[in-house]
């Protein structure tokens, strides 16, 4: 292909993620992206402007070369484009469905000054998509360091950090406290938005790159951090256990029958199977009307799952409004056009439940948008007088999380800040030497592209830590 | 997987699996639970670890058929596997010297006190253990629990063993007569019994420990499905607990709570008692009458 003018580039329009009908997905649990074909993913590609300052790559919490990358989708030359994605982003495939890219590297793409952004996110997943079924893994093993690293959870964080480390020539075990590895990529996103055979896949790439994953341990309890380093001789930890326990709101009726929090509901349905009847035996109760709160990407999820199990209808209760969402902008519409009912503006206050004790509905109070607050979004305040009561049986709290104290709490010396978060310095290390931490269990609730950030630049500091003795 | 090395029933309905999970066996304390997948596509249910062998790096758990992944478990025999075990989770038993220190257990609860007894003894405590079964058949571990303990007070509902009577008559008739002073009360086993326990010991003042059982699924604080309400502040069993002050567990809650997937149970039990397995259990106590199973109300003992 010939190199394209920039106004030639200017001239093509963004091209349509093609998705299954809404009507249709909204009852089963099949992926809803369907991803590029050929044509227009080129086509895509050549609305890149190539910039020689090239700003989305700053944008990008694990530095992917995405000029290039794009580039040599136009030229049709798919190995080059994964070679480039893949050096930079070990779990392609992951995060071209679920990074939150209109506020990274789309969001600072010269193309938005006039129109749509280059489809950075759905360039990335349709290159995954072709390398994990179109390419044997290429990787040569880099010869053995004889340094033993353990990695505490197997969700984004961990995953990344083992494969950065695993390139460099170190041993790398990944504990994970489930049964299967994956943690939220796994129980938290659904299906529908995240196929477990993605995640599979990429996780099977590290394993034959020789990551052990050992499932069903959980360190603070099977094992502590500092047994790892003395008795089972490891040379560095990286803590990535994730956000842990989930918040609930506080208010009358939490502990009423068909109350959830979203991480349980979404681990009944996602890990566990529940939504697949009569093949797995973990129940979930399918409600005629469900309820959700919160305006995250969990909330989306939650509100979706139970739409897809049949809630009609599925609502979702958010005491902002819609600008003020941290949920994707993709997730919002999706759930818009799948008939989600939202209720902005909107504050729980009381569960209700009935005789039996179970839920029969929610009241909730109006909310107006006051001053702005610490984060910096306007503050909702109740409207005197203005409660309503919305019927449910089914209500899920996705409010967020706080950290889980297992690890921490056995963990003597390790510094934590007054939520329970693990304290790092700028090389990722806690105050133990040769124990660093990344993604959510420091972060609080983040999302799966930092917490991959945050255990590629701890796989950098560990290695030099292990060849240097400092990080 | 992990490999089962010994399976026997102990009582109608109740199996003592003993399952090979080094790294379970090596950080076991008494209190400690583990979450059990018999299979793929199957539930994860917590069970207390009964006992554990660090020499053989084993595991011991009583498992009593209480619905369709209990009676999958139970239909296990030995050089079986099961597919995952993970733990020891929860907090461990506070063992300390109580003086004298009393332990209740109903059903398969008993496997629950006896690994505090064996501690408490250790410790300096007399152990009186009170175990109770609707008959002779369904008391358990009396002669495990005879080694440790200085008296072992076997009760059964309808006087066909022991004293005939509820655990909580005997442990009132403990609690006035006894010559040493009770320090401590430690229970496990069917809700309305602990309930039961903790209010016959309230009036004596008497510190009391529950072991509690509510619906889990992951069992590291993830899900939060197990709270329970603790001097009216929600806890989460799994990492707060089990064991919790008696005196301040709304039991009516946990009870309640319980009962949440009663319907999907009954219907998954059915599924998989109605399938004919080419194994057919190796005991008669595993056939359930209509009657009996209709008055299973709570799940499986943690």
């Amino acid at each position: 292909m010939q190199k394209m003018k920039p106004s030639e580039r200017m001239k093509i329009a963004r091209q349509i993620m093609p998705e299954r009908e809404a009507c249709v997905r909204a009852s089963d649990f099949l992926e809803v992206n369907r991803g590029y074909a050929d044509e227009p993913a080129r086509l895509e590609a050549a609305r890149c402007l190539q910039c020689k300052d090239a700003t989305c790559i700053a944008g990008c919490p694990v530095g992917i070369d995405i000029p290039a990358f794009v580039d040599a989708v136009a030229a049709n030359d798919l190995n080059l484009a994964a070679d480039i994605l893949l050096s930079a982003n070990v779990l392609p495939g992951i995060t071209g469905r679920v990074c939150p890219q209109e506020t990274q590297c789309e969001q600072v793409c010269v193309r938005t000054k006039k129109g749509a952004p280059v489809a950075i996110g759905h360039l990335e997943r349709f290159v995954a998509d072709w390398a994990r079924h179109n390419r044997k893994d290429l990787y040569e093993p880099a010869p053995p360091t004889g340094k033993k690293v353990a990695i505490v959870g197997s969700g984004p964080a961990g995953l990344t950090c083992a494969g950065e480390l695993s390139k460099r020539g170190h041993a790398v075990t990944v504990f994970e406290a489930l049964h299967k590895p994956g943690g939220v990529l796994v129980y938290g996103i659904p299906e529908f938005r995240l196929p477990n055979s993605v995640v599979e896949a990429e996780v099977a790439t590290l394993s034959r790159r020789g990551v052990d994953i050992v499932p069903d341990v959980v360190i603070g309890r099977t094992y502590t951090v500092p047994e790892l380093m003395d008795a089972e001789g490891f040379d560095a930890v990286f803590i990535a256990n994730g956000a842990g326990l989930p918040v609930f709101q506080g208010i009358a009726g939490e502990n009423l029958k068909g109350v959830y929090s979203a991480n349980e509901f979404l681990t009944r349905v996602n890990l566990m199977g529940a939504y697949r009847t009569g093949e797995t035996d973990t129940p979930v109760i399918k409600a005629g009307r469900v309820v959700v709160v919160g305006g995250g990407n969990t909330a989306m999820d939650a509100v979706r799952t139970a739409r897809r199990l049949g809630a009609a209808p599925a609502t979702l209760v958010y005491r902002r409004s819609r600008e003020e969402m941290p949920a994707r902008n993709e997730e919002v519409k999706h759930a818009e056009e799948e008939g989600v009912v939202m209720r902005l503006l909107t504050n729980p206050i009381e569960i209700l439940g009935n005789d039996g004790g179970w839920v029969r509905g929610v009241r909730c109070i109006r909310m107006e948008l006051g001053a702005p607050d610490d984060s910096g979004r306007r503050r909702p305040v109740p409207i005197e007088g203005s409660e309503l009561e919305i019927p449910c049986e089914v209500f899920v709290e996705a409010i967020g999380t706080r950290a889980n104290p297992l690890l921490t709490q056995t963990t003597p010396g390790l510094e934590v800040n007054k939520w329970g978060n693990i304290i790092i310095d700028a090389d990722n290390m806690t105050s133990i030497p040769g124990v660093f931490a990344g993604g959510d269990i420091v972060r609080g609730g983040a999302t799966v592209i930092l917490a991959m950030g945050d255990g590629k630049s701890a796989a950098a500091s560990i290695h030099a830590y292990l060849m240097n003795g400092r990080a | 997987m992990y490999l089962i090395t010994e399976a026997e029933w102990l009582a109608p309905k109740v199996r003592r699996i003993t399952i090979e999970a080094p790294r379970v066996a090596s950080h076991h304390l008494p209190g400690h639970f583990v979450i059990v997948r018999v299979r793929e596509g199957g539930e994860r249910i917590p069970l207390t670890i009964a006992d554990s062998d660090r020499d053989t790096g084993t595991i011991t758990l009583v498992v009593q058929v209480v619905g369709a992944t209990t009676e999958i478990l139970c239909r296990q025999r030995a050089q079986e596997h099961v597919a995952n075990v993970v733990g020891p989770l929860g907090k461990p038993t506070e063992v300390s010297d109580y003086g004298h220190a009393v332990l209740v257990g109903g059903g398969v609860g008993t496997a629950v006190i006896y690994p505090q007894a064996i501690a408490l003894k250790e410790s300096g405590c007399k152990v009186s253990a009170v175990v109770g079964g609707r008959s002779k058949d369904y008391v358990i571990l009396e002669t495990e629990l005879s080694k440790h303990c200085d008296v072992v007070y076997p009760c059964t509902d309808d006087g066909s063993y022991g004293y005939h009577g509820f655990v909580t008559e005997k442990l009132k008739q403990l609690l006035e007569f006894t010559s040493d002073p009770i320090g401590a009360v430690l229970t496990a086993g069917p809700v309305p019994m602990m309930r039961a326990v903790s209010e016959v010991t309230r009036p004596f003042g008497i510190k009391t420990i529950a072991s509690l059982n509510p619906i889990m699924v992951d069992g590291t604080g993830m899900c939060g499905g197990c709270r329970v309400t603790v001097g009216g502040t929600m806890k989460f069993a799994c990492v707060d607990g089990p064991e919790f002050d008696a005196h301040a567990v709304d039991f009516e809650e946990l009870a309640d709570r319980l009962t949440t997937y009663h319907t999907q149970e009954i219907i998954a039990w059915d599924r998989v008692r109605g399938a004919k397995l080419n194994s057919e259990p190796d005991n008669k106590f595993c056939r359930l009458s209509e009657a009996e199973r209709s008055a299973v109300g709570v799940r499986q003992s943690v």
